[in-house]
């Protein structure tokens, strides 16, 4: 039946010589390369998800009153798009849990975005060839945030009207075109009619297309130039080595995808997020209190929050204080962000390609810049929370938001500083692991006498591999290649067979340029150099 | 082996049972938290049976491809180039035609920009005016118009010029202060111990929603900006800094408050033009 169809298609199509490929392709195996694919299997919970909500939202801002389920809300009057989210939650079957799943299924969209890019970034997997899909990857964070927000603004409740609010006057601040930019994007002055239609159309439309857009190139990418892989045993820079993609990688994957779909719809059911109908519908004079943003934007809360009291005034003329904190941070972490691959190359003089990955140790400076503006970025997030911390260690606000003035600046680069003595330390030593390094090689970075073994930049010696590459001939007469370690370690099988010897050996010296060839046996039905017996 | 396909098959045993089980919490009413518990083992259960069917059934192992260091195509560059130039070259030879194309293209880009203006009204005065007019009641957000009896000493009242309940920007509050404590502005400003400021924070444009009676602070939730009122509602903690503007009042024949005038000065954050 499968092959009947497969025939349909290769009739009208030709796919036969990409399926050929595409069964056979090969995707490393480490827990750090799944952070992607769980931001994957997010986006199609959001969109399933999503699509149910679609049916029951109305983005209206028309005045009504509620005669709904909810007892405490009886006869209060809100816009219709408050009504319909509460009532989507009390009244809809199956509502809540996939409004609230809809919820989770964003902050962990971010946040394996967020992971994701924290383990391309310090693997230094956004090396020449792969600048591109970093760019990709950049704007898909950017575009997340962004439909993040809208979507959180959508139910028009307090707290959503709070944060409209904000957005607003940090679209005023820009300079010179700040008025004109958020009448147009609000349709007028705040609080106007048009946005909650715009933001729904934008937030179900516009941007979820630009990202499935992005991360249909995003994929189409990595399939083109392969992953990356951490060095080891066996790995170069001209080969991959992994399971194939069918059947046991897609196992795995689709494992993956309702692992993360059971996760994100049981919190769905069983753990609250964003509950509207608490905060009660916009009231343009009523803030709640206290106010906190989803996870994401508690950074830009944060910078709001601790920003001093100061703006630029001049000739009539003024850079209000929003603009610095809620546009310059943002702007110049997604610029320094879009740069980072072309400014690494530039200052490393590094512009050769990569396909095996850093650790940590192997680029302290890379590292010691990541730690410092991570750390900038979860002392922000801390900050956003800086009411809540005052109430529960009984100090006063200013006395909080003081201390983080001072420890937001200071302490990242203190952090970067430590960590830089620390990658080269471990880069000086012999110790392997963090746990490893004595105590004395980080206090005296040179000085611990014992000397790693030569190894490359990788940290790993092809050199030392003792291997050797055997071709060797099928049963039905295709041929193969192995990659075969002499002292009986771990065999790789070429992941898919040539129609000849050359084709074959080839293939090998092009993924082990630096190992040898071992002549095969005649092509005699002998196996005694075909591969070893593995056990699967 | 046998043992694996036990758990796998116990795995999506569950699942099955799960989701016969969500049909069922759905047909007799729906439960939120029964409904989460039964996804998660519906999907967890195919989760698992996936996993250990990859793990105990099918081929392991670690296979090796090559793959280009350079993923380029070097040999069909030159095809390439000469196909695009070849095409390039008779375009070149009629400068005015390609240059006719550009402007036309561009113009049509410029005039079709300009439908952009249509998403809002024009910003002009707007932003430096509330809804605030000499004699306007002071009025709640229910439309109540307030005695300065009405209002308790030493506490706040949100009020709104009179018909424009709902304007966002003319939000107000009036302040009852207690004996002894005065502002610094204009002294015709205030009626019997009443005083106005905007509602609106000059930082990012929250409503200043709460009011520390000891210290007579007006506080900010979003940010934390406070406006001390005795010194006229100035910034003396948090990112806000401008004070709140204060609105003239007065009383009316019927002994309401009323405004004396709008604002003069623009309310709420700032912005690249403010006076």
């Amino acid at each position: 039946m499968i092959s009947r169809l497969a025939r349909w298609i290769d009739d009208r199509i030709g796919g036969s010589a990409f399926a050929e490929q595409a069964l056979s392709k090969i995707f490393p195996d480490h827990w750090s390369f799944m952070l992607g694919e769980i931001a994957l299997y997010s986006f199609v919970v959001l969109v399933v998800t999503g699509i149910f909500l679609s049916f029951f939202f109305d983005p209206s801002v028309a005045e009504t009153t509620y005669h709904g389920a909810y007892p405490p809300l009886q006869g209060t009057s809100m816009s219709e798009a408050y009504r319909s989210v509460v009532e989507l939650s009390y009244d809809v079957r199956a509502g809540l849990v996939m409004r609230q799943a809809h919820h989770w299924a964003a902050i962990v969209f971010i946040a394996a975005i967020v992971v994701h890019l924290l383990r391309v970034f310090f693997t230094g997997a956004f090396r020449r060839p792969r600048e591109i899909n970093w760019i990709v990857g950049v704007t898909l964070l950017i575009l997340a945030f962004f439909n993040g927000f809208t979507g959180y603004s959508l139910p028009d409740d307090l707290l959503s009207g709070t944060g409209l609010r904000i957005a607003y006057s940090i679209a005023l601040s820009v300079p010179v075109i700040g008025t004109w930019m958020a009448f147009l994007i609000f349709g007028g002055e705040f609080p106007a009619e048009a946005i909650i239609p715009r933001l729904f159309v934008t937030h179900i439309l516009i941007v979820p297309g630009a990202i499935v857009a992005l991360i249909s190139v995003h994929l189409a990418l990595i399939w083109r130039q392969k992953h990356t892989d951490f060095p080891a045993r066996g790995r170069r820079e001209g080969n991959v080595v992994g399971p194939k993609l069918w059947p046991t990688y897609a196992a795995f994957s689709m494992g993956l995808f309702f692992a993360v779909s059971a996760v994100i719809m049981a919190m769905g059911g069983l753990v609250q997020v964003n509950p509207v109908w608490v905060y009660g519908p916009f009231r343009v004079s009523e803030v709640p209190s206290p106010a906190q943003p989803d996870w994401w934007l508690g950074w830009l809360e944060g910078a709001l929050r601790i920003f001093p009291p100061w703006e630029a005034r001049a000739f009539g003329h003024e850079i209000p204080n929003p603009f610095y904190p809620g546009v310059l941070v943002p702007t110049v972490t997604f610029g320094a962000l879009y740069l980072w691959p072309f400014l690494e190359a530039r200052f490393t003089g590094d512009r050769g390609p990569h396909h095996l990955l850093d650790r940590a140790r192997d680029h302290p400076v890379r590292t010691a810049f990541g730690v410092t503006a991570l750390s900038f970025f979860v002392l922000l997030q801390v900050a956003a929370s800086n009411d809540l911390l005052a109430h529960r260690l009984d100090a006063s606000v200013a006395t909080i938001s003081w201390t983080f003035r001072i420890v937001v600046p200071v302490v990242p680069p203190l952090l970067g500083y430590v960590t830089y003595r620390l990658m080269t330390a471990l880069q000086a030593s012999a110790a392997e692991r963090f746990a490893e390094l004595p105590l004395r090689a980080v206090l005296r970075p040179a000085g611990d006498g014992a000397k790693r073994p030569e190894v490359d930049v990788a940290g790993y010696a092809p050199s030392a591999d003792g291997a050797e590459l055997i071709v060797y001939r099928e049963p039905d007469g295709r041929w193969r290649w192995c990659y075969r370690p002499l002292d009986n370690g771990v065999e790789l099988r070429s992941n898919k067979s040539y129609v000849s010897q050359e084709a074959a050996e080839h293939a090998a010296l092009r993924a082990y340029p630096d190992t040898p060839l071992a002549r095969p046996a005649e092509a005699s039905g002998s196996t005694s150099s075909g591969p070893r017996p593995t056990s699967g | 082996m046998n043992q694996g396909r036990v758990r796998i098959l116990a795995a999506f045993g569950a699942s099955m049972l799960a989701s016969i089980g969500l049909t069922v919490v759905y047909a007799v009413g729906g439960d939120p938290q029964i409904e989460g518990a039964l996804l998660g083992v519906a999907l967890g259960g195919i989760a698992v049976g996936l996993v250990l069917f990859g793990h105990h059934m099918l081929p392991g192992g670690q296979f090796v491809e090559p793959r280009d260091i350079v993923p380029h195509a070097t040999a069909e560059r030159p095809g390439v180039e000469a196909a695009f130039e070849a095409g390039v070259e008779p375009i070149e030879r009629r400068r005015l035609i390609a240059a006719a194309f550009a402007a036309s293209v561009g113009l049509l880009g410029i005039a079709a920009l300009f439908p952009i203006r249509s998403l809002g009204s024009r910003p002009g005065r707007t932003l430096f005016r509330t809804e605030w007019r000499r004699g306007r009641r002071a009025v709640t957000d229910a439309g109540r118009p307030l005695r300065v009896d009405d209002l308790d000493l030493n506490s706040v009242v949100t009020v709104f010029p009179e018909g424009h309940e709902d304007a966002a920007d003319s939000q107000t509050l009036l302040i009852r202060l207690p004996d002894g404590v005065t502002v610094p502005g204009p002294s015709n400003w205030s009626v019997n111990g009443v005083v106005a400021f905007s509602k609106v924070c000059t930082h990012a444009g929250c409503p200043v929603g709460l009011y520390q009676a000891e210290t007579q602070e007006l506080f900010c939730p979003c940010h934390q900006s406070t406006f001390s009122v005795p010194e006229g509602a100035k910034p003396t903690f948090g990112p806000a800094t401008r004070p709140l503007p204060q609105l003239p009042i007065g009383l009316d024949d019927d002994g309401f408050v009323i405004a004396l005038s709008d604002y003069t000065e623009p309310v709420g954050p700032g912005f690249w033009n403010r006076p």
